[in-house]
Formats: C-alpha cells, sequence, structure tokens
C-alpha cells in the first residue's frame, strides 16, 4: 500500500473509531436535533367592509386562524364548504430539553430524523471541502459538483419566484397570479385587479435579450443590453458623484490642527495631517502625465514614493483584514463539526 | 517543507482554543462605541430599519453583530423592521427574530413591535425606490400582510420616516449601497450603522463617519460590540426569565443570571483569532527570516 493511502486508511480507521465512540459509548450520542410539532388550522374568511365604507364595497377575503377572535365575534364569517387549511409547524428543541419533554411523555417532541440526516450530510459535505487541503480527490470533487448544481437550480427557482413572478407576471395577469400563487397579492380600493400593460416593455426586451442564443438574431440582444447599460450607467453615475466624489471630497477636508474647546487634540490633529498626506500622495502616485526627471519631476516621484508607502500599508490591512474573515469562517465550521455534529463542546449548555 | 504541514498547523490554531474555550479579555474601539452610542441615543420607540444583506457563507463573521443588534435595539424599546437585498438574509433575519426577539424579548410583538418585510430582488435599485416610495417595492410585508395594515409602518410613506438604518453586509448589494442611495443622497434624513466582514471593510473606511456613524468591523467588531451590550443589557429581566424556566424544566437549583451564549458567539470566535494570527505572524516572520538567511547565504557564495 502506498504512503498517502496507508495515511488515508489510518485516518478513516481513527475516524470510524472515533465516531463509533462518540455516538454509542458516550451517555447522549451525538449529532441529533429534536423538534416539537405544533398544528394550527387555517379558515378561509369573508370580513364585511368597514362601516362608512363607500357603497358598493366588496367584502375581502383572508385566512384567518381558527382561533381568531375576529371569527368569534362575527367580524369574520367562514366562507361556507370551503376546506379547512391545517398546517404543520416544526421547531427546534434543545436536545437535553427535548430528552425530558419526551421522558414526561410528550407527544409533541420527537427525535426528527431527517433533520438529524440533514445535519449529518452537512457534517459529510463540510469534511468534504476540506479534504482539498490533502490534494483534490474525487470526495471533494463531488461535494464541489453538488455546490454548484444545488447553486444554479437555486439561483434559477429564485429567479423566477422572487423576479418573474412578482415584477412581470403578477403585473400583467393579476387575477390569475393571485389565484395561482400569491394569494397576497395586493388587490385595488374597489377590490379588482388592474393589469399594468407597460410591463410589456420589460418582458419584449427580456425576449430580445434571449436572441442571443439565436444562431442568426443576436443583433437584436444588443438593444435590451443598450438599455440595461445607459440605465446602469446612469444610476451608478449619480451615486458615485453624490457619494464617493463630492462626500469624500469632503470628508478630507478637515482642520490639520484639531481644536475642541480652544484645547489642541493631538491624536486628532495627527490623524488630519496622516488623511491629507495619504490622499494627496495616493493621487500623485495615479497621475503618469509627468516623467519623473528634472527638478518638478524628481519633487513628484518622490511624492509618489509617499503614495506607494500608503498604498502597501492599506494592502496589508486588507490582507490582514481578509485573514481575519476567513479564520472566524474555519472556526465556525469547526465549531459546528465540534459542537452541533459531535457534542464534544456544549457553549451554549444546551446537550 | 510541504505547505500542507501549515494547513495543519493552522487546523491546531483554530480547533485547539475552541475545544478548551479560550476567550480573550476584548476592550471596545472607537467604531463599536461610536455604533453602540447611536442606537443609545435615540430615544424609546424609535423606527429602526435592519438591512439583512449577508448570507450563511458569511454569518460567522456577521451573525453575532445581528444578533448583538436586535439585542440592544429592543433593549431600547425600538420598533424594529427587517429586509433583505440577499436571498438568504431574509432567513436570517428570521433566524435572528426566532434566536434572540422571541425568547429574550418575548413583549415584542409582530406587527406592533417588529414586522418582516422580507427579500426584494433589485440590488440598489430597490434602495433607490425605498427612499421615496416604499409601497412600491414592499406593497405587503413577507407573510403577505398590506403594509397599511402593519400598525408600526402606519403613516410610513418612505424609509425616511426610520431613526436608524442598520445594514449588516456581507458584500454587493450592502454597506457601500446603502452609503451612496441612502445616506449620501439624503443626508440629512438617515443615521446608518453598518457591521461588515473584514474582507471587504478597508472600502468602507471612508464613509465613516461622514456618511455612516459607526461601523462594526468583522468579528473583533463583533466582539467588541457584544462587550459593550452585554455591560449593560447581558442580563436583564427577560433573560433572568428565559433562564429561570429553562433550569426549572431541567431541574437545576438557583444559580446568577448569565449572560446567554447566543450574546456572546463573537467573543467566543476571538480565541481562534489569537492563536491563528499568532501563527500568521510567526510563519510571516520564519518566512523572512529564511528568505534574507538564503540571500546572505547566496551572496556569501
Amino acid at each position: 500500500m502506498s504512503r498517502p493511502r496507508l495515511v488515508w486508511f489510518a485516518l478513516f480507521i481513527l475516524g470510524g473509531i472515533g465516531l463509533a465512540y462518540n455516538a454509542f459509548v458516550r451517555p447522549h450520542g451525538m449529532a441529533q436535533v429534536f423538534v416539537e410539532r405544533s398544528e394550527k388550522t387555517y379558515i378561509e374568511a369573508e370580513i364585511a367592509p368597514p362601516i362608512g365604507a363607500p357603497k358598493g364595497e366588496k367584502p375581502t377575503t383572508k385566512w384567518l386562524a381558527s382561533g381568531d377572535p375576529a371569527l368569534a365575534d362575527g367580524t369574520a364569517v367562514a366562507v361556507p364548504d370551503q376546506a379547512r387549511v391545517v398546517v404543520t409547524k416544526t421547531d427546534n428543541v434543545a436536545p437535553r430539553i427535548a430528552r425530558e419533554r419526551i421522558a414526561n411523555g410528550e407527544a409533541a417532541v420527537s427525535l426528527s430524523i431527517i433533520d438529524s440526516i440533514g445535519l449529518w450530510i452537512a457534517a459529510f459535505f463540510t469534511l468534504a471541502i476540506f479534504s482539498f487541503l490533502w490534494r483534490d480527490n474525487p470526495v471533494y470533487k463531488f461535494a464541489e459538483s453538488i455546490l454548484v448544481g444545488v447553486s444554479a437550480a437555486y439561483w434559477m427557482t429564485l429567479g423566477f419566484w422572487a423576479t418573474l413572478v412578482p415584477n412581470l407576471f403578477a403585473k400583467l395577469a393579476p387575477e390569475t397570479v393571485k389565484a395561482w400563487s400569491m394569494p397576497s397579492l395586493p388587490v385595488d380600493a374597489d377590490g379588482s385587479l388592474t393589469p399594468f400593460f407597460l410591463a410589456l416593455v420589460p418582458l419584449i426586451l427580456g425576449l430580445m435579450l434571449l436572441m442571443r442564443l439565436s444562431p442568426k438574431g443576436g443583433w437584436i440582444s444588443v438593444w435590451p443590453l443598450a438599455f440595461i447599460i445607459g440605465t446602469t450607467a446612469g444610476l451608478k453615475f449619480v451615486a458615485f458623484i453624490e457619494g464617493d466624489l463630492m462626500a469624500q471630497a469632503s470628508n478630507t477636508i478637515t482642520p490639520l490642527v484639531a481644536l475642541q474647546d480652544g484645547q489642541l487634540q493631538l491624536g486628532d490633529s495627527f490623524g488630519n495631517v496622516v488623511l491629507l498626506v495619504g490622499v494627496l500622495s495616493v493621487l500623485t502616485y495615479f497621475f503618469f502625465s509627468i516623467e519623473y526627471k528634472g527638478r518638478l519631476g524628481t519633487m513628484v516621484g518622490k511624492v509618489s514614493r509617499v503614495g506607494i508607502w500608503y498604498l502597501m500599508i492599506t494592502f496589508g490591512a486588507a490582507f490582514g483584514l481578509t485573514v481575519m474573515g476567513r479564520i472566524t469562517l474555519l472556526s465556525q465550521r469547526l465549531e459546528f463539526l465540534f459542537g452541533d455534529w459531535l457534542w464534544i463542546i456544549d457553549p451554549a449548555n444546551v446537550r | 517543507m510541504d505547505r500542507r504541514w501549515i494547513f495543519l498547523a493552522m487546523m491546531l490554531a483554530v480547533g485547539t482554543p475552541i475545544l478548551v474555550q479560550l476567550r480573550p479579555t476584548e476592550t471596545a474601539g472607537p467604531l463599536s462605541k461610536a455604533t453602540f452610542d447611536a442606537i443609545e441615543a435615540m430615544p424609546e420607540g424609535s423606527r429602526v430599519l435592519l438591512a439583512f444583506d449577508y448570507d450563511p457563507a458569511s454569518e460567522g463573521e456577521l451573525q453575532p453583530m445581528a444578533n448583538a443588534f436586535v439585542h440592544h435595539c429592543a433593549s431600547k424599546g425600538h420598533r424594529l423592521a427587517f429586509l433583505a437585498l440577499w436571498p438568504l438574509g431574509a432567513q436570517k433575519a428570521t433566524e435572528t427574530v426566532d434566536t434572540i426577539l422571541k425568547p429574550f424579548h418575548p413583549e415584542y410583538k409582530l406587527g406592533t413591535d417588529y414586522c418582516m418585510l422580507g427579500y426584494k430582488a433589485g440590488n440598489e435599485g430597490v434602495i433607490k425606490v425605498i427612499v421615496t416610495t416604499l409601497l412600491q417595492q414592499f406593497p405587503t410585508d413577507a407573510s403577505g400582510t398590506p403594509l397599511q395594515e402593519v400598525p408600526m409602518l402606519k403613516g410610513v410613506a418612505n424609509i425616511q420616516a426610520f431613526d436608524l438604518i442598520i445594514n449588516i453586509s456581507a458584500g454587493y448589494p450592502g454597506a457601500k449601497e446603502w452609503a451612496q442611495y441612502a445616506t449620501s443622497a439624503y443626508p440629512d434624513a438617515f443615521t446608518l450603522l453598518v457591521g461588515t466582514t473584514g474582507v471587504q471593510s478597508n472600502q468602507l473606511y471612508p464613509y465613516y463617519p461622514g456618511q455612516m456613524e459607526g461601523m462594526l468591523v468583522a468579528i473583533k467588531g463583533a466582539a467588541e460590540y457584544e462587550v459593550l451590550v452585554n455591560e449593560k443589557y447581558g442580563k436583564t429581566k427577560a433573560i433572568a426569565e428565559a433562564q429561570a424556566a429553562m433550569r426549572k424544566s431541567s431541574g437545576i437549583g438557583e444559580s446568577e443570571t448569565q449572560v446567554p451564549p447566543v450574546l456572546q458567539e463573537g467573543q467566543r470566535r476571538m480565541g481562534p483569532q489569537l492563536i491563528a494570527h499568532l501563527l500568521m505572524v510567526s510563519l510571516i516572520v520564519l518566512g523572512n527570516v529564511v528568505y534574507f538567511a538564503t540571500r546572505t547565504k547566496g551572496a556569501t557564495r
């Protein structure tokens, strides 16, 4: 057996022994999710227009919980022959409390097999991604492919339900969309739903954009693309002028000698000088129109060297902050493995 | 040297402090203090808009901030509206409500004291619209209730009616866009506080304090802010009651009220930071020493 294979084999054996010990020898095992199930019944009810409402205003219908006070006091009346909808809600329960409640005979609390399997899958994928640190391998490739596939499907579904349905279909055919997928779609003041035909414009532009896929009609997609670029540029232009150019220039104009109640603030004054020198020297560094020759050129070169120092310090700070962020991500995943999965730490004292 | 030794060392440097639960003492810096003070300065019952612009990929850094922000605002009695420009931000907002608002602030009622506006596609376009017309982008809340029927939003035409905007940001769209399209466009209308990941924070520093009144930077900022919040609101009456109920249910006798662990996530994650940073600095120094030693040796030859 080759050395890497031997290392992997040994790691798997050790990991397996550890997991078996954790799952079967320790008193409470590991990686279990407990849930509490509760059911709520909803009834479709008709609510009469309020007193003083315009004549002819139709009653509105709304799904109310079966115990809603409006049903009891008659403000809302259940729609006849309407089926009740029963919604089952599950809430996570801390393992220690769940075990006690199960021991007390509470049937609503139970071990959730599906959620527990989900937790094991999450642990498997975390370890699979970590395995790349050893080297590229089929387990990593499998996890990577699943991630890419799930992400693509997620974004497609999201685009359909979060953009196309509410922003396009609901505007063109509100009655159909309300009945099909958005019961909460707001109605007009008179209770009706009016189509908004201007939404045809984005529909047409969207279809034109898809012509990019056509071998001969690709040029048609240039027009909506021009529209997108134009509107985005306009939107960003104003924002950058206001938010970055003007506001940032204004923020840079600070007194070099900072005073508070007549007292010199050394720290603030030093900070303001550093800020001014930094802005001017970095701007000079990006000023490429003067060659670093002659008296003026040499001076510009020296100032731009100060700018380089500022830039280097900025990159260093950015690197440090990035390291901090990445370490946090690693520590969060390890917390998940040690805590939620293996149950060898319990900072929240819930197990 | 095989670089996998460095990976292993880093894994140990991060994993060991988690196992031994090492937690260094934190002292709040000026940015965290400014953030804390801005929320403290708001009168009770102020309307606060919380934009959750992140997803699980960055929750390690940002969730502790989200928890602390919500706990702080609720402890001050502010009314909270949650929205998201990131699709999974809405779920993170719901999770935060479930883990912080419901157990430690049971007096908070949906609709009256807080509301969930949900996710809206459109990136900075959404901000651009809601600064003037909230209803156009959010005709209903996340559960489908028309916005006019949400008590805490009665009379709210746009987000200028909010006293404070808190943005928890992992990238685009996020803090930069809120600064550009909200505070820069309407400088007198908004107070913006930001919690941000380490990766993007150096791009956001220039906006403080002109366009952002406070900023929490990475896990360090989260830990510092937690210290400030927990000092004042870590052992409130509701927390004491929630812990007493838990002790009763598990048969444990009387004991002192503790700051809930969920409000100390940021501080807990500073232990691994300390050791991992020491390792990083050591490796950089060692690398340079080896480099210069090799160069000197080469020059001598």
